[in-house]
């Protein structure tokens, strides 16, 4: 029985989608089962960024309202055999997709596939009540703004109200000189203030945004430094514990806490 | 001890006057025939000098007109002074009162943007309030972590209720009808500080959490209140 993820932020373009695709290439390369699903209706980008989106024939509305098996909708990836994909619809009407649609198509998945990850519309209205409906698990993704961390606040007290377990905090886009110049809230300061956990950190770095546009994500590449910070979050999902990249940071108040608790 | 030869009083002198014991067992209507014959006695009604009388009614629970109908009989006598009327008992309903009032609601959780957390009496969050959120309380406010949304202490007129936080960052501090909001210059806010109404009435004033001992020192109201009776 495999685990549905939600991948959400309340916050639009703070890379949930790039988080996604990374997160599904990542486990992938580990050799896991997994399915991705884009409940972003309208606007579907996931089919995008990972390069599938001339294959598109069924969608997800397709099979909530029954037109298809879910097995016709699936799309398999260029490059992995055990990487799938059940895209969004981009025209029907949004209304057509419930939560209760959602966990029938979850639960079905979860039968055959190690992980489920659910890319979720920004916003706290319906998509995010069905994308959030089916899962086991949560990440939620941030930038070092304020908007963005405001807006993760308020989801994480909404994932509270969810039958799920507290999710997972990722920060992305982080700009190493603007965070040692004060000029964007720092890592401990984002932690401190949604007080969930972190399971990972990923620069602002070009190369994510030359790979999606390539169709190619950049969990792919050997050495950058997204694509390492994608494939450490990968491994800590499975359990591993992989230390935190480093990104040049001082020790700070609460690495010092723990270290003083734990002597 | 000065024993009238009554069978529902018992009068003992002090230093600072006299001390009525009643007992608690007799009617309350004996007990007015008794008290009004005892002070007409010949050795209290001799006496010139002013008298302060202290009343010790036991286990007896008297209504405000039966306490009413007891000072009026000490008052046909200028001399007399009563300086209180003590009794060991309340109604439930008024202990309950005492509690609600003074209880100290305990949350232990973070309070996120969106979010509103409503208590009657005191509030003692342990958690934060994040920027968006807002605790509002009949009473004070503590919070033991960082206060970074909006608290509104006394909601229902209590111009006295404090706010205090470990971390005071707040967007809006709201006590009573007065709402005001840090400078744009002080973004960082402080460690272990309180907010309150100063005595005109019409500002909150920021201090550090040590004054509020000496600013509101009703705090330990229910300590003082159980002491005193
Ligand atoms: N770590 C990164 N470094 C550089 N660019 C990034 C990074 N993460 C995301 N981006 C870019 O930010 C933009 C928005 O990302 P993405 O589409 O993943 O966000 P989203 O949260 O899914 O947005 P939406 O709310 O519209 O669905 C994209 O152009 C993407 O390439
Ligand atoms: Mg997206």
């Amino acid at each position: 029985m495999g685990e549905a993820i939600v991948i959400t932020s309340g916050k639009g373009g703070v890379g949930k989608t790039t988080t996604t695709a990374n997160l599904g290439t990542s486990l992938a390369l580990l050799d896991k089962k997994v399915c991705l699903i884009d409940t972003d209706i309208g606007l579907r980008n996931l089919d995008v960024v990972l390069g599938l989106e001339n294959r598109i024939i069924y969608d997800i509305i397709d099979v909530a309202e029954k037109r298809c098996k879910i097995s016709q909708a699936l799309i398999k990836d260029k490059r992995f055999d055990c990487l799938y994909l059940l895209p969004a619809a981009q025209t029907s009407d949004k209304s057509a997709l419930t939560p209760e649609g959602m966990i029938e198509i979850v639960e079905q998945l979860k039968t055959e596939y190690d992980y489920i990850l659910i890319d979720c519309p920004a916003g706290i209205e319906q998509g995010f009540k069905n994308a959030v409906a089916g899962a086991d698990k949560a990440l939620v993704v941030t930038t070092p703004e304020k908007s963005s961390v405001r807006d993760a606040d308020r989801i994480i007290g909404l994932l509270e109200q969810e039958d799920i377990d507290p999710p997972n905090l990722i920060i992305n886009r982080i700009r190493n000189h603007m965070m040692k110049n004060g000029e964007m809230l720092d890592i401990d300061e984002i932690v401190q203030i949604l007080s969930i956990d972190l399971i990972g950190i990923v620069a602002d770095d070009d190369e994510v945004i030359k790979a999606s546009n390539s169709g190619e994500p950049v969990a792919f590449q050997p050495n950058t430094r997204a694509s390492i910070a994608y494939r450490n979050i990968a491994r800590r999902i499975l359990g591993e514990s992989v230390p935190l990249q480093s990104l040049d940071q001082k020790v700070t108040f609460f690495d010092r806490l723990k270290k003083v608790f734990s002597k | 001890m000065i024993v009238a030869g009554n069978r529902c009083i018992t009068i003992k002198g002090t230093r600072d006057g006299l001390i009525l014991f009643m007992d608690d067992t007799c009617a309350f209507n004996d007990l007015l025939v008794e008290l009004e014959t005892v002070l007409m006695t010949k050795y209290l009604a001799d006496d010139e000098q002013s008298i302060r009388i202290k009343v010790e009614l036991g286990n007896r629970y008297v209504t405000e007109s039966q306490e009413a109908q007891l000072k009026a009989l000490f008052d046909q006598q200028q001399k007399f002074i009563v300086e209180e009327i003590v009794s060991n008992v309340i109604l439930k309903q008024t202990a309950l009162d005492w509690k609600e009032d003074t209880a100290i609601k305990l949350h232990n959780k973070v309070i996120r943007s969106g979010q509103v957390l409503e208590v009657n009496g005191d509030l003692l969050l342990i958690g934060d309030v994040n920027p968006g959120g807002k605790v509002v309380a009949t009473g004070n406010i503590y919070i033991l972590g960082y206060l970074r949304g909006i608290a509104h202490a006394g909601v229902d007129g209590n111009k006295s209720a404090v706010v205090a936080a470990s971390y005071m960052a707040p967007t809006q501090l709201r006590i009573a009808n007065i709402i005001s909001r840090p400078s744009d210059q002080d973004k960082d806010g402080g460690m272990m500080e309180c907010g309150y109404i100063d005595e005109t009435g019409e500002n909150i004033l920021m201090d550090r959490m040590h004054a509020l001992s000496r600013l509101r020192s009703e705090l330990n109201a229910f300590e003082r209140r159980i002491l005193h009776g």
